[in-house]
């Protein structure tokens, strides 16, 4: 890397003595780029064996990678630390103007430690950093709210990012997220609850220095072949014009749209949670993550009668993508495109994950329908498919959490069928939420081998669409390609740019820009560290008592067809076992 | 023809800064150091964006103020920089109404538009352009 960059700088931040400071790690950046190659790393380093997630012990990384600042696309941070809602690995990535602001405030990650013992809230503008008591902040339930209050006291409008919690961090619920710039997460594996057992409400982190180059002209060069190729991509485009929301109509026709708890793959409302009508009826304004020309954040504006006034309206803006949708959409039933844009709206103010969310109130849907559970246990609520105000309530409760049943369910999936049984019905993976693709074999393979049992660790919900053209691989073959991909994905999350733009950034073209900041990495290279990284991760997992040999695969997957046909556990679990000798023998 | 680079609609910003880099990237490095153009939501991204970047006054402020005449008058408006004479007092920046001089906090020097509209080249939207002087009211 280039001697004078700032990327080997790593800020320390320790909570219990509020003490900072820097360390320069250009060893660890040069072995491992940044973003997830040196963010699982230091975790490794700072995170000790059998830490309890929500104690001091744990540790909270965020790191860029060397294309941050350098490169459109490369507009992503990922946060790592270990996960109350898995008890493992916990990693997650977002946008905003996160990764620019800590790569031009002068860093390539900071790090967490220990607990305040009062509530703080951090802010890091270049090298000046503060520990400012946010014991008038604590109890603020929205995080936009938090945002909204931030944003006046502290400097950098424009270049800043102010990540913070709302009350289900606070509240500690296992799947609360951090959010920034009000639109965008660290939605998954309960990021938000390490925040709120740190008693950390916010991070605001600002900077604008320069970020040097080995060679100007090649700089310009690398630079316009990739606004060129963004700029004209058709799915780049795709993402701009509709965004993820896209995706809702081709999956429901295509009966991948995972709807009432997976009880259907086929929402018969679709059309009215589709990225079409939202674009028709509600979309207000796209928004961009910074050094994104793409810019795939859709705002619906809904516009609200207050009851007993005539003539008062609110209007809110609503970021929808895919995954809220299904989540609080066709998986709980919602036909009404303003009760789901509400619901989506509730998650995001409390702060919680989307997909978590959708996946716990549908099973306790189901739960509910089954004699499970009963008003006792909800509070009076009679949660049934489509009706918003029940879901509504019920979320505040999985925040407030008023009793046993709520506590429970504000630990997961998983903690709700350990107490209550009706494991068959629940969509998880390794304590995971499923996400919204019933596509086939490699989507359910992605969830279970996963390293954050994400969708997007290696997509297998992409290989199964591909494959409905030119027909599936073998089981072997579809291991080896989802865990070729996500090797492969370590890389672009180590860089870090955005997955959208995974089409663009080839081997090839990431080795060429990484040339521009100054590392010679072959595409061979490239493949190997990307395996190296995956391996680190999973020796984290291993290490907190993983074993992957122990999940099962939700019953219910294998109830209804997929676009490809019944799934068969035989062959999914081969294929497991293919996935595991893979990461084992690399 | 004297330019200058005009807001054409910040309606269509997405808030993506892709000007901004650009602009720092006119001396060929990465990150914003050297950005005279300023992209930040309108108190919160949900009410969109404002564009700041300077409008190329017929009689600039920024000017008046120089203590060591480093910003001279350009001839149909706005101001050149001599970095030579420039003692980094801010006042510039002080005066400008619109906030449009931009500070290099690593030089401790104000950032002067030289309007050569690389930035617009960059702006996948159409927010900005470059356009003609004299063609515009001002």
């Amino acid at each position: 890397m280039i001697e004078k960059d700032s990327l080997k700088n790593i800020l320390y931040l320790d909570l219990t003595r509020k003490r900072f400071w820097i360390d320069e790690r250009r060893d660890l950046f040069e072995e491992y780029l940044g973003g997830v190659g040196v963010a699982s790393k230091l975790l490794i380093e700072e995170c000790p064996q059998g830490a309890d997630p929500l104690s001091p012990e744990n540790v909270i990384v965020f790191a860029v990678g060397p294309l941050n600042g350098l490169f459109p696309l490369a507009s992503k941070t990922v946060s790592c630390f270990k996960s109350p809602l898995t008890k493992n690995y916990g990693e997650s990535h977002a946008g905003g103007r996160s990764s620019i602001a800590i790569r031009l405030a002068g860093y390539g990650a900071i790090v967490i430690k220990g607990a305040s013992d009062y509530p703080v809230y951090i802010s890091v503008h270049g090298k000046n950093v503060n520990f400012r008591d946010a014991s008038a902040l604590w109890g603020v339930r929205s995080s936009i709210t938090v945002g909204r209050v931030l944003r006046n006291v502290e400097e950098g409008a424009g270049i800043r990012t102010i990540m913070r919690i709302g009350g289900a961090g606070e509240n500690l619920v296992s799947y609360a997220s951090v959010n920034t710039e009000t639109y965008r997460h660290f939605g998954r594996l309960g990021l938000g609850a390490v925040f709120g057992s740190k008693k950390l409400k916010a991070l605001v982190i600002s900077g604008k220095t320069t970020v040097p180059v080995s060679d100007k002209r090649l700089y310009r060069e690398v630079y316009d072949k990739i606004y060129d190729a963004a700029a004209k991509s058709p799915v780049m485009k795709k993402y701009h014009d509709l965004g993820t929301a896209s995706n809702i109509n081709p999956l429901n026709v295509m009966r991948a749209l995972p709807t009432k708890n997976l009880k259907e793959s086929y929402f018969d409302s679709a059309e009215r949670i589709s990225g079409e009508y939202l674009a028709e009826k509600y979309l207000g304004r796209r928004t961009a993550c910074a050094h994104c020309p793409v810019a795939c954040i859709h705002l619906a504006a809904l516009r609200e009668p207050y009851a007993n006034e005539p003539y008062f309206y609110k209007t809110t803006m609503t970021s929808y993508d895919y995954e809220l949708l299904y989540s609080l959409g066709s998986m709980l039933g919602v036909d009404d495109t303003e009760a789901v844009l509400k619901l989506i709206n509730e998650v995001e103010m409390w702060g919680l994950d989307a997909m978590m969310v959708g996946t716990v109130l549908s099973w306790i849907t189901e739960a509910f329908e089954r004699g499970i559970i009963n008003e006792d246990q909800t509070m009076g609520l009679k949660l049934k498919w489509g009706v918003y105000d029940e879901y509504a309530k019920a979320i505040r409760y999985i925040v407030t959490q008023p009793n046993d049943f709520y506590k429970i369910a504000a630990k997961g999936l998983q903690s709700l069928v350990e107490q209550y049984g009706g494991d068959s019905f629940a969509l998880t993976y390794g304590g995971n939420g499923m996400p919204g693709y019933h596509t086939g074999p490699a989507a359910h393979l992605t969830y279970i081998t996963g390293a954050r049992h994400s969708h997007l660790d290696s997509a297998g919900y992409s290989l199964d669409q591909e494959g409905l053209k030119k027909g599936l691989p073998s089981v072997k073959e579809l291991a080896t390609n989802l865990y070729l991909e996500e090797s492969w994905r370590q890389i672009l999350s180590s860089l870090v740019v955005c997955f959208f733009s995974r089409g663009l950034y080839t081997p090839q073209l990431v080795s060429e820009a990484l040339k521009v900041a100054g590392f010679g990495l072959t595409e061979g290279d490239l493949n190997n560290l990307g395996k190296k990284i995956l391996k680190n991760k999973n020796k984290f997992k291993n290490q907190e008592g993983f074993n992957i040999l122990e999940l099962k695969f939700p019953r219910r997957i294998f109830e209804l067809p997929t676009p490809h046909g019944m799934l068969e556990e035989g062959r999914l679990k081969e294929a497991v076992d293919e996935y595991r000798s893979l990461l084992n023998n690399s | 023809m004297v330019k200058r680079l005009s807001v054409v609609d910040s309606n269509r910003c997405t808030g993506c800064q892709s000007c901004m880099f650009a602009c720092s990237r006119r001396f060929g490095s990465g990150g914003l150091a050297n950005a005279a153009i300023h992209v930040k939501s309108v108190g919160g991204m949900e009410h969109g964006f404002v564009v700041v970047v300077c409008r190329a006054c017929a009689s600039p402020p920024c000017a008046k103020v120089c203590p060591v005449d480093a910003l001279s008058v350009r001839t149909g408006g706005g101001v050149r920089l001599d970095n030579s004479k420039c003692i980094g007092c801010g006042l510039c920046a002080k005066s400008c109404p619109y906030g449009a001089i931009l500070w290099n906090k690593e030089e401790n020097k104000p950032i002067i538009c030289v309007y050569c509209g690389y930035c617009a080249n960059y702006c996948p939207h159409d927010v900005i352009a470059l356009e003609e002087l004299e063609a515009k009211m001002l």
